[in-house]
């Protein structure tokens, strides 16, 4: 099967969907790899009932052959920084090379408290950690090879484009409408070509989708984004509950120049998976 | 359902007109402190765009206000004694009390109860709860808004005049104490509104501070009686205030929204408070309807909707207050180029939009630029600069070469000089001896050479400690690149935080006298190179400590003061971690505030991506020369990858 969209388009694992079992989440991937997505990706959180992004993505490395595996993004100054390089290296080498690594400050405390980690200075962590993810600054001290991993880098401050355009291949979204979308884009590309970048950074962006249940999505948006105060209606509002939602949501970001777009579930069961398929045949 | 709207003004009584019509069942009140004739301000002004949603929305009303509306489609500047004029701008306004006479008496007729002189002391007893009570929102207390409000732009104050104007005046009077404008424009067949306004210390200067009400009139109206045509100002409360500019993260609370000036100002210069208000009112009415009476799912609705627009729309009245606060450093502008500088102020109208509103001002003013009656677009006129001349404004190709192989950023880094039209002379220091920019950028290499830089700190994550810089060796090596340079033009790097511009800031160098040895190898570099000599420039580090604009300014007159021709604008990477502002066209601004403050010819990129953009810098005088991002077309997509070649061929 073919999309009909040009834009790639990936599929979320819903790692952080109530109610998604491990039996779920690997038949999830291998259906993706089956069907006509290009990628497979996950969110990261700690301080909710989630799924941890590179055991996921270690496990469906072993579920799939075909598709890119995507953290989308890892709030990466969560973790030490050989730690994440080590972590996102394994996952590279056991998928044979298909790993994308968005990478972000995150932007919620309570990960960093139950994480114990300080959440001020995150920035300068994370520009470490692209530093020496990208720069092989270790003399391949902590193997597995870093070589050919694809990196993101998501956020929507003036320092966030500058370390996508100074360190990564591209720019990870963080969802909206395609207006939104490209305004960040041209931002992302207008970071690359002052840093001197040759060529154009990749574009991910993403969305959120729910066909069965949008009420349950719907509560389920609310929650996860609770920390963002009176957006996280807005998000759930975005939620895209028919085929026609799907279509113009692609075509939207496919005008704006998105690389890749990656749908996520908002509700577990794999007919979800199976109707955003059709949405997009 | 019931429902208290909270401020009688146009957006209030909009709102309850719709919601009566829109369900009869529904008991609507309008509570206003003041009594039902009292008005301030005097004409409101309105766009084509939103008289046709006045007409979709209400129709009854629609014609009545377009009865009484004064409409004009020309823009006057009168500056140095000459006026300029634009046509093709439609525009109407009507006054802003008999608005209200009309809202009033279709809400009487609808069945809406109007309270006049009620303070609102707590939350009215409601289902819905409507803040339309402007900027200074009692409503905004009752819920959790996220309200900002910080000043913008100049002083001004808001008068009336019985001089009916026939076109939206600017005008623009010079006394000792600096620069006044005025914005006028007629509302009715008798009146007109008359605001004045000017920089703050201006106002000071002029002890505008310490005259009363009258005095202050008195002032304005001897100041523009040329405007006034002898006739006279009407005070209505008219004293000199500060725009506040408020923002708020949500328009809703429970079962409160907030709508127009409440919810979001936008300065007065680009005259859309009210109908962003209206706009507000018929939106929100709307989404009530949908969403039938679902207020949350409304409220959602309502701002999806509206956001963006408010946002775009309070970011150029931002654009527009700042250029008034600067308008003195345009002073020096040929009047018809200040002219159009004035009207592409906020970004909204350009080169393009104009040419379809005012073909005939495009025409005069691209005459002006190409020295010919009819002359291509501006980006096509000639440009001379130091004997050097130009075909075009966006013909320069860049190339950069080290002056020396430690200078190199990479190893890849070509370090003879090549015939290019403009050369880049560079010298990494601490940004020196990295991987191909293909990776990234700032990686060290593992087998590289050392970096000097004026300060001890690496430049990126595992760089290289810096060692102190051989002052004599680096300054012999650019006289020597520049000896052996072969370009129409020559370009000394000081921006970036490489070797040069690392002098220049205090996030990297402790010395007093910054400019010190940048200066010398400038005029070193000027000793040994006849053709025209540009500076690259970070005009600000774009950091908290770092140099600001006005520093970047003063650096680039000093720089023309020692022989350089041209400042070629950047901003940031003085040292990684700083705060860039990334978007479309982000060094126009800089180039602007460079190239008519210091007063020094520029250069500017900044991902500049059609030439529209490009017509529009040069034409209102922003930017003498432009670098060109050209992106690749959608057709062409699959196939071609984008490249920062510019167009222009290299003239021998």
């Amino acid at each position: 099967m073919k999309l009909s969209a040009e834009v790639n388009i990936g599929i979320g694992l819903p790692t952080t969907v109530p109610g998604a079992t491990g039996d779920l989440l690997l038949e999830w991937a291998r259906r993706a790899d089956d069907g006509p997505f290009s990628s497979v990706a996950v969110l990261d959180r700690v301080a909710y009932d989630s799924y941890e992004p590179f055991a996921m993505l270690a496990a469906a490395a072993a579920a799939t052959s075909r598709v890119r595996l995507a953290t989308m993004i890892a709030i990466g100054p969560l973790r030490s920084t050989a730690l994440l390089a080590k972590q996102a290296a394994s996952v590279h080498g056991l998928s044979g090379g298909r790993l994308t690594l968005g990478l972000a400050v995150g932007a919620r405390l309570d990960d960093f408290d139950v994480a114990g980690v300080e959440h001020k200075g995150r920035g300068k962590r994370l520009g470490e950690q692209l530093a020496y993810i990208r720069g092989n600054v270790d003399g391949d001290l902590v193997g597995p090879s870093r070589d050919g991993i694809e990196i993101l880098v998501g956020g929507l401050s003036g320092p966030a484009y500058s370390r996508m355009a100074r360190y990564a291949d591209g720019y990870a979204h963080n969802g909206g409408p395609p207006r939104a979308f490209a305004n960040a884009a041209a931002r992302a590309i207008a970071a690359w070509s002052d840093l001197g970048r040759p060529g154009r950074p990749k574009l991910w962006g993403q969305g959120y989708f729910a066909f069965g249940d949008p009420d349950r999505g719907d509560a389920y948006l609310r929650d996860y984004y609770a920390f963002t105060g009176p957006f996280a209606e807005k998000i759930a509002a975005g939620q895209l509950t028919s085929a026609r939602a799907v279509k113009d949501y692609v075509r939207g970001y496919e005008e704006a120049g998105c690389d890749e777009l990656v749908l996520f579930p908002c509700v577990p069961g794999i007919d979800e998976l199976e109707r955003l398929q059709e949405a997009l045949s | 359902m019931n429902v208290a709207i909270v401020g009688g003004g146009p957006a209030g009584l909009y709102l309850a007109i719709l919601l009566s019509k829109l369900d009869r069942g529904v008991d609507v009140r309008v509570l206003e402190r003041n009594e039902p004739d009292a008005t301030f301000g005097f004409g409101v002004v309105f766009s084509e765009e939103t008289l046709g949603a006045l007409r979709d929305a209400d129709p009854e009303t629609h014609l009545e206000i377009t009865d009484t509306f004064a409409r004009w489609d020309r823009i006057d500047i009168r500056f140095q004694g000459r006026e300029v004029s634009s046509r093709g701008h439609s525009f109407s306004a009507i006054a802003r009390r008999r608005l209200l006479e009309i809202l009033q008496e279709r809400c009487r007729e609808l069945g809406v109860t109007l309270e006049f002189g009620v303070e609102v002391e707590e939350l009215p007893d409601a289902d819905l709860v409507v803040g339309a009570d402007g900027a200074n929102s009692l409503v905004r207390r009752f819920g959790n808004f996220g309200t900002k409000v910080r000043p913008e732009g100049s002083k001004y104050v808001w008068f009336g005049t019985d001089h009916v104007f026939d076109a939206f005046t600017f005008a623009f009077r010079e006394i000792e104490h600096g620069l006044f404008n005025a914005h006028a424009y007629p509302y009715d067949e008798r009146m007109s509104t008359f605001i004045v306004e000017c920089p703050e210390p201006v106002w000071r200067a002029a002890g505008l501070d310490r005259l009363d009400e009258q005095e202050s009139l008195a002032f304005c109206e001897q100041l523009f009686a040329n405007e006034l045509r002898g006739r006279e100002l009407y005070s209505n409360r008219s004293l000199w205030l500060d725009f506040p500019k408020i923002t708020n993260t949500t328009w809703h609370s429970g079962n409160v929204v907030i709508l127009g000036d409440a919810a979001h100002t936008a300065h007065f210069s680009i005259g859309s408070g009210t109908k962003l208000a209206i706009e507000d009112s018929i939106s929100l009415a709307a989404a009530l309807a949908r969403r039938r009476w679902d207020l949350e799912a409304a409220f959602v609705d309502y701002e999806l909707e509206r956001e963006p627009y408010v946002e775009r729309t309070q970011d150029a009245a931002s654009e527009s207050a700042a250029y008034f606060g600067r308008i003195a450093s345009y002073s020096h502008l040929e009047p018809i180029q200040f002219a159009f500088n004035l009207i592409t102020r906020s970004g909204r109208i350009t080169h393009a939009t104009l040419g379809v509103r005012d073909p005939q001002f495009t025409r005069a003013l691209d005459g002006w630029l190409g020295g010919r009656p009819i002359s291509p677009p501006p980006a096509f006129s000639p440009y001379e600069l130091r004997g050097a001349r130009f075909e075009k404004r966006f013909e320069l190709v860049e190339s950069s070469v080290a002056v020396s192989p430690e200078g190199r950023a990479s190893p890849e880094e070509a370090v003879r000089p090549e015939g290019k039209l403009l050369l880049r002379l560079t010298h990494a220091g601490r940004r020196g001896a990295t991987q191909p920019r293909s990776r990234g950028v700032d990686l060290p290499l593992a087998d590289g050479w050392p970096v000097v830089a004026p300060t001890k700190r690496p430049y990126a994550p595992f760089g290289a400690i810096p060692g102190e810089p051989d002052e004599v060796a680096v300054l012999d090596a650019f006289v020597a690149a520049a000896r052996a340079a072969a370009a129409e033009v020559l370009e000394i790097d000081m921006a970036h935080g490489y070797l040069l511009g690392s002098y220049l800031s205090p996030l990297t160098n402790d010395e007093d006298d910054r400019l010190r040895f940048p200066l010398r190898v400038l005029e070193a570099v000027r000793g040994a190179w006849e053709g025209p000599l540009a500076v690259r420039l970070s005009v600000t580090d774009w950091h908290p400590r770092g140099n600001t604009v006005d520093d970047g300014i003063a650096i680039a007159r000093a720089l023309a003061d020692h022989g350089c021709d041209l400042i070629h604008v950047e901003a940031g990477q003085t040292i990684h971690d700083d705060r860039p502002q990334y978007r479309r066209g982000f060094l126009t601004a800089l180039s602007d505030r460079v190239r008519n403050e210091a007063r020094v010819p520029t250069l500017v990129g900044g991902y500049l991506t059609t030439l529209d953009e490009a017509n529009t810098i040069v034409a209102a005088g922003r930017a003498d020369l432009v670098l060109l991002d050209l992106p690749e077309t959608q057709i062409e997509r699959p196939l071609q990858p984008v490249t920062t070649v510019l167009l222009g061929e290299v003239r021998a």
